[in-house]
This record gives structure tokens, C-alpha cells and sequence, in this order.
């Protein structure tokens, strides 16, 4: 079996910006909104949702001709629930600190949509090495757009980035750019520059 | 009467001050899928409100009776999404045996409420809140009543902005977010009502 390295580097970039889970499908949002007060920790949601799409994407494209048609969405389901749970309890015992500030989110990635959506659509059909570039695409597509926002956020809110004061003392932070409300306009905002970029890159 | 009192404030605090969807971020997905018109979102909201008050009894039993009593905490987020997606496959035969009119009506948006991150959410809440049984409902059915609340107004907001001069590149999935969050600017304003 040779493999094809276009067919591989084109799998990879596809989850970087055309088919970008956040900009351009819009699945997965929940965690986008909701952990992304911070650079870091959007950082470590990223990774953390990462390294279950691409464990995941693993196991399932090697037994997909093992699992029977009609059961094979609870079966991807239980899949994704152990490597979730093998990252909680990673998490809690190295990084407690990241474990407390992700709180739910974080056993959340089951329900998300963006897994269990590639899963359907890449990793059942494919072999095993294009469905590991297409969760390291993904992965890495979902997780840059994280931190993106988390370092907007936390720099107007915080007037820090990743835990270091960038603005001094003269700046008022702006505190609602790290409440719920925040979340929803600068993500609103960011799509919109996002579109704007892609429609004059045509 | 203390009690009832306790309930009471939980159920108000859980739909408005702690809405599920625009303070706690949960079942974004729906909320910006399914709420093109507030005909569908409200029976999207309907059906998850149904879902959310079962799933919360029925997790709360089986975390309580079956995973704590054995302790095996590890298999909690495996036995909830297991526990949600039967729930929601026997609502389904359900209502479909019983009442056509309801099926035809929530039948599309059944599967939907399985990956919905609110249910799981919900599932995931009630164990660390350390909720009674009675509690557990009434914070699953405040949970839907909230979710409901909130899609329904994105989508009335939305059918009017159809008809606005919304700029080309905020239209679709931009404008929703941005309205989203001028709502939970709005819900901020309950956050002083009670103090739980």
C-alpha cells in the first residue's frame, strides 16, 4: 500500500481554514464559548478536545469493519466516552488547576459535535493514516481558533495574555469581555472578519 | 415550607440567573441551529424540556443508587451518555405510539437532543451540586423551561432581523452571535434577584 503524501498534507489543511470546525461549520461551540476567558485556558481545551478527536480517529478507522452499521453511533459514543475519561483523570491528577478551570467542560467533549461528527463523516470511510491527518487538522484547526479568542478576550478583559500583565496601569479593563455576553460579540465579530478574509481571498 | 421556598428559588435561579444556554454556555448548537423560527424552536424546546426533566431523575437514581453505592465514579460520563441516548430513543417510541400529532410535531428534533450538550451538561451538574432527588427535577425541568426561554427569543429576534440591512459578511452565524450577546447582557440584570 503506498501512500499518497498529497492526499495527506490536503486531509491536514483542510481542518486549518476551509472546513474549519468553528469558523466554518460552526459545531462545537459550546466549549468555544465558554472556556475561552482565558489564552490558556482555551489553549488546554483545545488540546484536551484534540487529543480525544485524533485517539478516536485512530481506533475507530482500524475497527470500523468490525462495527455493524446500526449501532455505530453508540458505539462511537462509548469510544469517545473512555478517551474523555482517560483525559479528565489525566488532567486531574498532572494539571488540577487546569482540571478546576475547565470544570464540565471537559467530560462535555463527548457531547461534542465536532468529534463525533468526524467520526461519521472521515473516520469511518477512510484508512488509518488519513483519518490522523485529518484529527491533527481538525484538532489543530479547533484549537487555534480557542486560543485566538481566549487571548482577545483576556487582553481586553484582563489586560494580560497567557497570565502576563501586557497593559499597565492605565488601562481599565474592560470586564465584559470576560463575562458570557463577551463570548458571544467578539466570536460574532471574529466569524464575520474571518468571512471577510475568505471572500476576498477568492 | 422552608423547602417548598428552596425549590422555588432554585427553579427561578436555574431559568433566569443561571440560564443554561446564554450564562452557562450549554446547548449553544441547537440554539443557533434550530431557531430560524420560533414555530420550531419552540417545540425544540419542548421536547428538550421533556428529555431534560427525565434525564434528570433518571441519572440522579442511577448515580446515586448504582455508581456511588458501587463505587465506580469512573464510568459516570460512559453510563450518562448511555442513559440519555436510551432515554431519548424510548421517548421517541414512545410518543410515536401514543401520540402522532405530538411525534410529528418534536419526531425530528429527537435524535437531535442526544448530542446535546446541555442534557449532558445537566446530568454532569447535579452530581457536583450535590442536589436531593426532588431538587435534581426541578433543576432538569428549570433547565428546559430556561433553554426554551432562551431559543424562542433568539429565534422571534431572528425573524426580524430577516428583515434588516445586516452587513453581508455578519449575515448568518455572525449576527446571531452578536445578538446572543447583547441577550446575555440582558440576563446579566437578574443575576442581583436572589441570592442563592
Amino acid at each position: 500500500m503506498s501512500i499518497d503524501f498529497k492526499e495527506l498534507i490536503k486531509d491536514f489543511t483542510n481542518g486549518l481554514w476551509a472546513e474549519n470546525p468553528i469558523i466554518r461549520l460552526v459545531i462545537g461551540m459550546c466549549p468555544t464559548l465558554a472556556v475561552t476567558n482565558t489564552a490558556s485556558n482555551g489553549l488546554a481545551m483545545g488540546l484536551a478536545t484534540s487529543f480525544v478527536l485524533i485517539m478516536s480517529e485512530i481506533v475507530i478507522s482500524i475497527i470500523k469493519k468490525l462495527i455493524p452499521a446500526n449501532v455505530r453511533i453508540p458505539s462511537y459514543i462509548l469510544i469517545i466516552a473512555t478517551f474523555v475519561t482517560f483525559t479528565d483523570y489525566f488532567l486531574k491528577a498532572f494539571f488540577p488547576g487546569i482540571a478546576a478551570s475547565l470544570s464540565i467542560f471537559i467530560p462535555l467533549i463527548v457531547v461534542n459535535c465536532l468529534i463525533l461528527g468526524r467520526q461519521e463523516a472521515f473516520a469511518s470511510k477512510n484508512p488509518t493514516h488519513r483519518a490522523i491527518a485529518d484529527g491533527l487538522g481538525m484538532g489543530i484547526g479547533f484549537t487555534w481558533v480557542l486560543t485566538l479568542l481566549g487571548m482577545i478576550r483576556e487582553l481586553f478583559g484582563m489586560g494580560s495574555m497567557f497570565g502576563f500583565q501586557l497593559l499597565g496601569e492605565w488601562y481599565r479593563p474592560m470586564v465584559i469581555m470576560v463575562l458570557p455576553a463577551g463570548a458571544f460579540i467578539t466570536l460574532g465579530i471574529l466569524v464575520g472578519i474571518m468571512n471577510q478574509i475568505s471572500r476576498e481571498g477568492k | 415550607m422552608e423547602e417548598f421556598n428552596q425549590i422555588l428559588l432554585l427553579f427561578i435561579s436555574t431559568v433566569l440567573i443561571n440560564n443554561f444556554v446564554l450564562i452557562r454556555f450549554l446547548g449553544i448548537c441547537p440554539f443557533l441551529g434550530v431557531s430560524k423560527q420560533v414555530e420550531t424552536a419552540f417545540s425544540m424546546g419542548l421536547a428538550t424540556t421533556f428529555v431534560m426533566t427525565l434525564t434528570a431523575g433518571a441519572t440522579w437514581l442511577i448515580n446515586t443508587f448504582i455508581l456511588e453505592a458501587l463505587n465506580l465514579p469512573f464510568l459516570q460520563y460512559v453510563s450518562f451518555i448511555i442513559v440519555i441516548a436510551s432515554l431519548v430513543q424510548f421517548v421517541e417510541m414512545f410518543i410515536k405510539k401514543t401520540s402522532p400529532v405530538l411525534y410529528k410535531a418534536l419526531g425530528i428534533f429527537l435524535p437531535l437532543i442526544t448530542t446535546n450538550c446541555a442534557i449532558m451538561g445537566l446530568a454532569l451538574l447535579i452530581p457536583l451540586n450535590g442536589y436531593s432527588f426532588i431538587a435534581s427535577v426541578v433543576f432538569g425541568f428549570g433547565a428546559g423551561v430556561g433553554f426554551t426561554l432562551a431559543i424562542v427569543l433568539i429565534a422571534g429576534l431572528r425573524e426580524k432581523l430577516e428583515f434588516g440591512d445586516v452587513p453581508e459578511v455578519l449575515k448568518g452565524v455572525p449576527v446571531t452571535l452578536i445578538v446572543a450577546g447583547i441577550m446575555a447582557m440582558a440576563f446579566m440584570g437578574f443575576s442581583g434577584l436572589i441570592s442563592m
